[in-house]
């Protein structure tokens, strides 16, 4: 309309005197004021690459997966090609490289990588976004399982927070495998950042957003994760994108208790409770770790059998035989959580938590405990001991198959009743394997279950918390 | 100097006013690029101006409030309560604030509120302007609009409507100015949309007005007149020749908009600095 044209140009014309009387105000800066500073370049892949670019592909990925395509393009002479392998490629399990600027960029001015893309079929890109430079990724971004088809769209990467990024080198990175077995071609072309000005409502999140409640003792080091930032597109899509921990400004309610620093790395150094939330560009992130800290940690006694009349399955005082998993996840009546996860000054520990039941599984190879006499475990009851709680451990063995079913397995288990439990100090548990009624056969041995639900209790858990170690067989 | 400050000070007055075609003229003339021709009424004395500059209940002497859910959610299957609660509605820090809640009330999913000046303010032609933040998030659907002031008597679409601006949560670039009336209402109104350049209207404030003189509407977004609307538009009745009053409201789902998804994040804030009315 001819009205917009013209309020346009007059209210630009105005501008233009407006801002070159004030700028003829400013105090100029002193000879002496030097900024450093990087080239604020938009352009990563315009035609062929801008600046300094340059192609690193990850090892074990197809090191030519990417080309330049004169044929193929959204715009312009050329676009970028990834050809995904194949299963089984000799060249390479999958496309991934990333596109550093070793020169570092200026991204302060811009809010969004952008670029066009469209593939040979409807597929989903596992990984795709920039700040991966090889090095330290302090401000990596990555837009997870981008879904991508057969026509050309534009996509949109926004920036956490363009105020850090003064000097980046990460420009462009992706990470994508065969979809269904099978290798397609996707491309990427107009890719650049820039200030689209409609990239709005940050709404970032720690922990994935849920406010999150562990126990812990001195010395147990946690990372934060789930660090996420979403924006509204002008599109009126949200564009939740995973963001490295440096986007983040944490904080800990009580320092005594837990620190984190700017790794989002949580160190326990005292007892009570700390609550770990997190800022980003001002906002306050949705989701907090609270830690409760139980204060020291008391180690499980030192096994001090000698090594060779032991098959150890979980110790840090012996070789321990492979594990396949430390809680196989039988959906959709298990509801234990954790496994391994606990290192503390050095000893791993098992904490599981919502215990109904659990299993280690270390089936690559079963083992063979037909020599040895005894299991031995260390258990920690987390919580007080009712009358009728009880731990069940359970033994189970794949028999002559090796394998899970068959018709050969055999399996005993041991309940150990309140009385003979005790909460918050570890209970040495040496049980003959003679107890375990009903395994018959132990030369294939590969399960061992905790069970604090059953029949007795209505199939209700009556234990919920409990710490493991020293999981071993011995004669 | 006195040309740079008498520049300075018409820009302020641009950007104050915003819409003024007057001060845009004059502009022309100083710069020596007038090729525009068009004819333009000048509305520049201010007969009613709200600037929310008293916290607590909006001003009872201008402002009305619809309460409910009207007839099939006011008309369009909107699923919000409107009270007249703070909650909902107050005046804070120099705006007027409208908020949608989502909580269970009164058989509704979500509360909202729907002012109006019927029997407070009305007014035959003049320009009407607000200044407003928007809400944002799939199903919001605020709107700074009018109704002919006989609407009783002469039901709509006969009596007629001018939407100033409505807008749709989920396109927070694009606005839309429309008039209703007899044989070109609803899906047969006559409208334009606006789309801001680099730019949201949830993020920050934009004015939104119209010029309304004899057969003729014109609508504007800032300092951007986007569209008039003339007799010749309308296949129907020319009804824009009486007065109208005004209303402003922030509605959750509906026709036009859809309902809110999962992804909607609630409360959302309708903020608007003012509204200001000139003849």
């Amino acid at each position: 309309m001819k009205n917009m044209r013209t309020n346009t140009k007059t209210l630009a014309i105005l501008f233009g005197i407006m801002s070159t009387f004030i700028v003829g105000c400013q105090r100029n800066l002193s000879d002496e004021v030097e900024f450093a500073k990087y080239p604020n370049t938009p352009g990563v892949f315009i035609d062929g690459f801008v600046g300094g670019l340059q192609y690193f592909p990850f090892a074990g990925s197809k090191l030519n997966a990417f080309t330049v395509d004169t044929e193929t393009r959204y715009a312009g002479t050329a676009s970028m090609r990834i050809d995904v392998p194949n299963v089984g490629d000799a060249s390479g399990a999958y496309a991934g490289a990333i596109f550093p600027d070793a020169g570092g960029r200026d991204l302060s001015d811009f809010d969004a990588l952008t670029f066009w893309a469209k593939a040979t079929q409807a597929g989903t890109i596992n990984e795709i976004g920039f700040g991966n430079d090889f090095g330290e990724n302090k401000y990596m971004v990555t837009l997870a399982n981008m879904r991508i088809n057969t026509t050309w769209t534009k996509y949109t990467i926004p920036i956490p927070d363009p105020f850090l990024l003064t000097f980046e080198k990460g420009m462009f990175w992706y990470a994508e495998g065969p979809e269904g077995g099978n290798g397609y071609t996707f491309w990427i072309d107009e890719l650049k950042f820039e200030k689209l000005g409609t990239v709005a409502q940050p709404r970032p999140a720690i922990q994935n957003g849920e406010d999150q409640v562990v126990s812990s003792f001195i010395g147990v080091n946690t990372t934060l994760t789930g660090l996420t930032q979403t924006f509204n597109l002008a599109s009126g899509q949200n564009q939740t994108v995973t963001v490295a921990p440096s986007y983040f400004t944490f904080t800990s309610s009580n320092v005594d208790v837990a620190r984190v620093n700017e790794k989002g790395v949580v160190s326990v150094v005292g007892a009570g409770t700390a609550k770990i939330t997190a800022l980003l560009g001002g906002v306050r992130a949705k989701g907090s770790l609270t830690i409760q800290s139980l204060g020291q940690f008391t180690p499980a006694p030192v096994p001090n059998r000698p090594a060779a009349n032991v098959i150890s399955v979980f110790s840090n005082a012996y070789t321990n035989v492979p594990v396949d998993f430390y809680n196989g996840f039988f959906a959709p009546f298990q509801t234990t959580l954790g496994g391994a996860d606990l290192n503390i000054n050095g000893d791993n520990i098992i904490q599981y938590t919502n215990l109904n039941f659990v299993a280690t599984e270390f089936k690559n190879p079963t083992i063979n405990v037909s020599q040895m006499t005894h299991f031995h475990v260390d258990i920690q009851i987390r919580e007080t001991i009712d009358p009728a709680d009880f731990i069940t451990i359970e033994l189970g063995d794949f028999g002559p198959n090796g394998a899970f079913g068959g018709g050969d397995d055999k399996s005993g288990n041991v309940k150990f009743l309140s009385a003979s439990l005790s909460s918050n100090q570890w209970i040495s548990l040496d049980i003959p394997l003679a107890n375990f009624t009903g395994l018959t056969n132990r030369s294939n041995l590969a399960q061992i279950f905790f069970i604090s639900a059953d029949g007795t209790s209505n199939n209700t858990p009556t234990i919920s918390t409990i710490l493991v170690d020293n999981m071993y067989f011995y004669k | 100097m006195k040309m740079n400050t008498d520049h300075q000070s018409k820009t302020k007055r641009l950007l104050m006013h915003l819409g003024s075609l007057v001060i845009i003229a004059s502009g022309f003339s100083l710069m020596q690029c007038s090729d525009d021709t068009q004819k333009v009424t000048n509305f520049n004395t201010i007969v009613m101006q709200d600037e929310f500059n008293t916290s607590g209940a909006p001003n009872p002497a201008t402002w009305n409030y619809n309460i409910g859910t009207g007839q099939n959610g006011w008309g369009n299957s909107e699923l919000q309560y409107y009270t007249d609660r703070s909650k909902n509605v107050t005046v804070q820090n120099g705006y007027l604030i409208i908020t949608a809640e989502k909580e269970s009330f009164n058989g509704s999913a979500y509360t909202s509120a729907r002012l109006l000046t019927k029997g407070k303010f009305e007014q035959q032609y003049g320009r009407f302007e607000a200044r407003m933040r928007l809400p944002w998030g799939q199903g919001l659907w605020p709107a700074f609009w009018m109704l002919g002031a006989d609407i009783d008597t002469n039901p709509w679409p006969a009596a007629g409507e001018i939407d100033i601006m409505e807008f749709r949560g989920q396109n927070p670039s694009v606005v839309l100015g429309t008039v209703h009336g007899p044989g070109y209402s609803a899906g047969e109104s006559v409208s334009k949309s606006y789309t801001l350049k680099n730019g949201r209207f949830d993020t920050e404030f934009h004015v939104f007005g119209i010029e309304w003189g004899p057969e003729y509407v014109n609508f504007y977004v800032d300092n951007v007149l986007y569209n008039q609307i003339t007799p010749a538009d309308v296949k129907g009745e020319w009804v824009f020749n009486k007065p109208f009053f005004i209303l402003i409201n922030l509605a959750v789902g509906g026709n036009f908009v859809g309902a809110p998804n999962s992804e909607t994040v609630f409360p959302q804030t309708l903020l608007v600095d003012y509204v200001r009315v000139y003849k």
